[in-house]
């Protein structure tokens, strides 16, 4: 049996940290309904969560993390601006990885504020690090609204980009995608055959399950549209590919991103905001020089996070998963406030690897 | 000191596996009035038969408590997570073949691959309000399978069998289901998706790994195989 009291003491000192900052503890549920988590994540979460049933609630996760639950806490009864904080434990399956903890804690800090959004994320950034520093890790950051401005940017119909937004968070689809929206993928012999009939719907045999005749009608008539579609330019899609491979120091990256704002103008607002944030952490005392920048960072396994996001790494143990990590989440919050939406940003430490890297001192 | 050996305890599968192992010398039989499961072998010294549920012996093989099973890839794949790691695959026996594949209605004229339906999901659930249903029983092989490929927009739904009913039924929208010949689906007016061939199996012979055998296990264990012509 693996002994809890030190990382729970640690967790406790933490939370107990953040606190004296002027952050709210808040103690959300271990059990969190399974319908929210599964809208949210789809199929995917039950590869990542465990789930418990029982006949009168249904399906119900143990909770993967303390995201979701905080922002319904403070979707439904929170003043604003709010800071909260909070420290125990989260549940992950870990079928790929079976010598990674299934079980351990996680201790977090975060922000709701329409103010200052760059200030908001420094701050999150600052304060993570601040606790950390004595570990000498790698910080990495990344931003999910640069590519999020450049698909937004293509000279394209509104259903190619919503198809390409949809899949920002899957890069093989994404990648899928862009190849066919390109023209690089020839369409297929019997998707032109089927655009060329009068009436595909004419032999296709019975009218079988809830989806109907219109919707595969109406489908057809988008397919037929698309194809007549002009293709995405090479240009523009090297340019998507450019944004992508940015992997740079902060100073270098925003370099390279002014760059590709000459030629893909829709970025250049996302570049200014990366280049306040950096600004804001640099007046914070991070040393932004040997911060790193990955512009793909956090698009496969960060799924909620929508603009800014960070990672906090031992380098020399790529076997670990991040001690830290963290992101703006601005859509969750729209996602779970039935109507309403703030902008949010926080990060979580795992107090366990903090102990098994040596600790803080 | 014996080597167990799990084999299908019903049907084709388990006369074809009887039939493999007795072109290459080695004897199973049923023993005892048909409806008792066991068994015994013949043509080799301390090798005992198991029978089990072709659905069990995943288990058992990752359990240590056989030391050779004969089931189908998919079983295994399906039920054991990180199956390379705790059993070995000896040798596929050319039958038991079946495909996991994914079905839609064949009226679904506008969806050919994944990427159709991946985008028919979208819709779906913008017009619906839920997601798109996909019966099976394969659900981890299923799911693992669709995260690769980035399709979103789905649920998986519980189907243990008379899965291709289940759109009929309006219970799902397409189904994720083993076919050999796919007769079944084309009854129901299903058609298969042309590139989610999500797995290929057949029967195969599998060794557990991770059992500590004794010098004298190891040696029957090894004549066994030697007689199976899977070791030189």
């Amino acid at each position: 049996m693996i002994d809890r009291s030190a990382p729970r003491k640690l967790a406790a000192e933490l939370r107990s940290r953040f606190e004296a900052l002027g952050a709210v503890p808040v103690e959300p549920p271990f059990l969190l309904p399974a319908d929210t988590l599964l809208d949210l994540y789809g199929e995917d979460i039950r590869g990542r969560a465990y789930v418990t049933y029982d006949p009168a609630r249904g399906e119900m996760f143990m909770r993967p993390d303390f995201t979701v639950p905080v922002v319904q806490m403070h979707m439904a009864q929170g003043a604003e601006p709010a800071r909260y904080t909070y420290a125990g434990e989260v549940f992950r399956r870990q079928e790929e990885n079976p010598e990674r903890a299934n079980e351990y804690l996680q201790v977090g800090y975060e922000i709701f504020d329409r103010t200052n959004p760059v200030a908001a994320e420094a701050e999150v950034f600052g304060r993570i690090a601040e606790v950390l520093k004595p570990m000498g890790l790698r910080a990495v950051m990344g931003d999910i609204g640069l590519l999020h401005a450049a698909v937004q940017g293509l000279e394209t119909t509104d259903k190619r980009k919503a198809a390409l937004l949809r899949h920002i968070w899957h890069p093989r689809r994404f990648r899928a995608l862009l190849d066919r929206f390109a023209g690089r993928v020839p369409l297929s012999a019997a998707r032109k055959a089927l655009l060329a009939q009068a009436d595909p719907m004419a032999n296709a045999g019975p009218l079988i399950g809830l989806r109907s005749e219109g919707e595969i009608r109406d489908r057809l008539a988008a397919l037929k549209a698309d194809a007549e579609a002009a293709p995405i330019s090479a240009h523009q899609v090297e340019l998507i590919e450019a944004l992508l491979a940015v992997r740079e120091t902060a100073p270098f990256a925003l370099e390279q991103l002014r760059d590709l704002a000459v030629d893909m103008p829709s970025i250049s607002k996302a570049v200014e905001r990366l280049s306040d944030r950096i600004d804001a952490l640099k007046a914070l005392g991070i040393d932004v020089d040997t911060l790193e920048f990955e512009a793909n960072y956090g698009r496969t396994s960060m799924e909620y996070y929508d603009g800014f996001v960070f990672g906090f790494v031992a380098a020399d143990r790529p076997d670990l998963p991040p001690v830290a990590t963290g992101g703006r989440y601005d859509a969750l919050t729209a996602q779970l406030g039935q109507g309403s939406a703030i902008p949010a940003v926080g990060g979580v430490i795992r107090p366990g690897l903090v102990l098994d890297l040596g600790g803080l001192s | 000191m014996t080597i167990k050996i799990g084999v299908p305890s019903k049907g084709r599968l388990m006369e074809k596996t009887f039939d493999w192992f007795a072109e290459r010398g080695v004897t199973l039989s049923r023993t005892g009035s048909d409806r008792e499961y066991a068994g015994k072998v013949e043509g080799i010294d301390g090798v005992e038969l198991v029978l089990l549920s072709a659905g069990e012996i995943p288990r058992e093989l990752a359990a240590g408590r056989i030391h050779l099973g004969v089931t189908g890839q998919d079983l295994i794949r399906e039920k054991l997570s990180q199956w390379e790691q705790r059993v070995e695959e000896l040798a596929e026996l050319g039958f038991g073949q079946a495909d996991l594949i994914i079905a839609v209605p064949q009226v679904w004229v506008d969806v050919d691959t994944l990427d159709d339906l991946d985008a028919v999901a979208a819709a779906f659930r913008a017009k619906h309000g839920f997601r798109l249903r996909i019966a099976t029983k394969y659900h981890r092989l299923v799911r693992e399978y669709l995260q690769l490929h980035g399709v979103a927009d789905y649920q998986l739904v519980d189907s243990q069998g008379a899965t291709e009913g289940t759109i009929k039924n309006l219970t799902a929208e397409a189904v994720a289901d083993i076919t050999s010949s796919g007769e079944t689906l084309r009854a129901n007016h299903l058609k298969i998706l042309s590139d989610a061939l999500v797995l290929r199996s057949q029967a195969t012979l599998f060794r557990a790994r991770g059992i500590k055998l004794s010098s004298e296990e190891r040696d029957i264990r090894e004549a066994l195989l030697r007689q199976l012509k899977l070791r030189g």
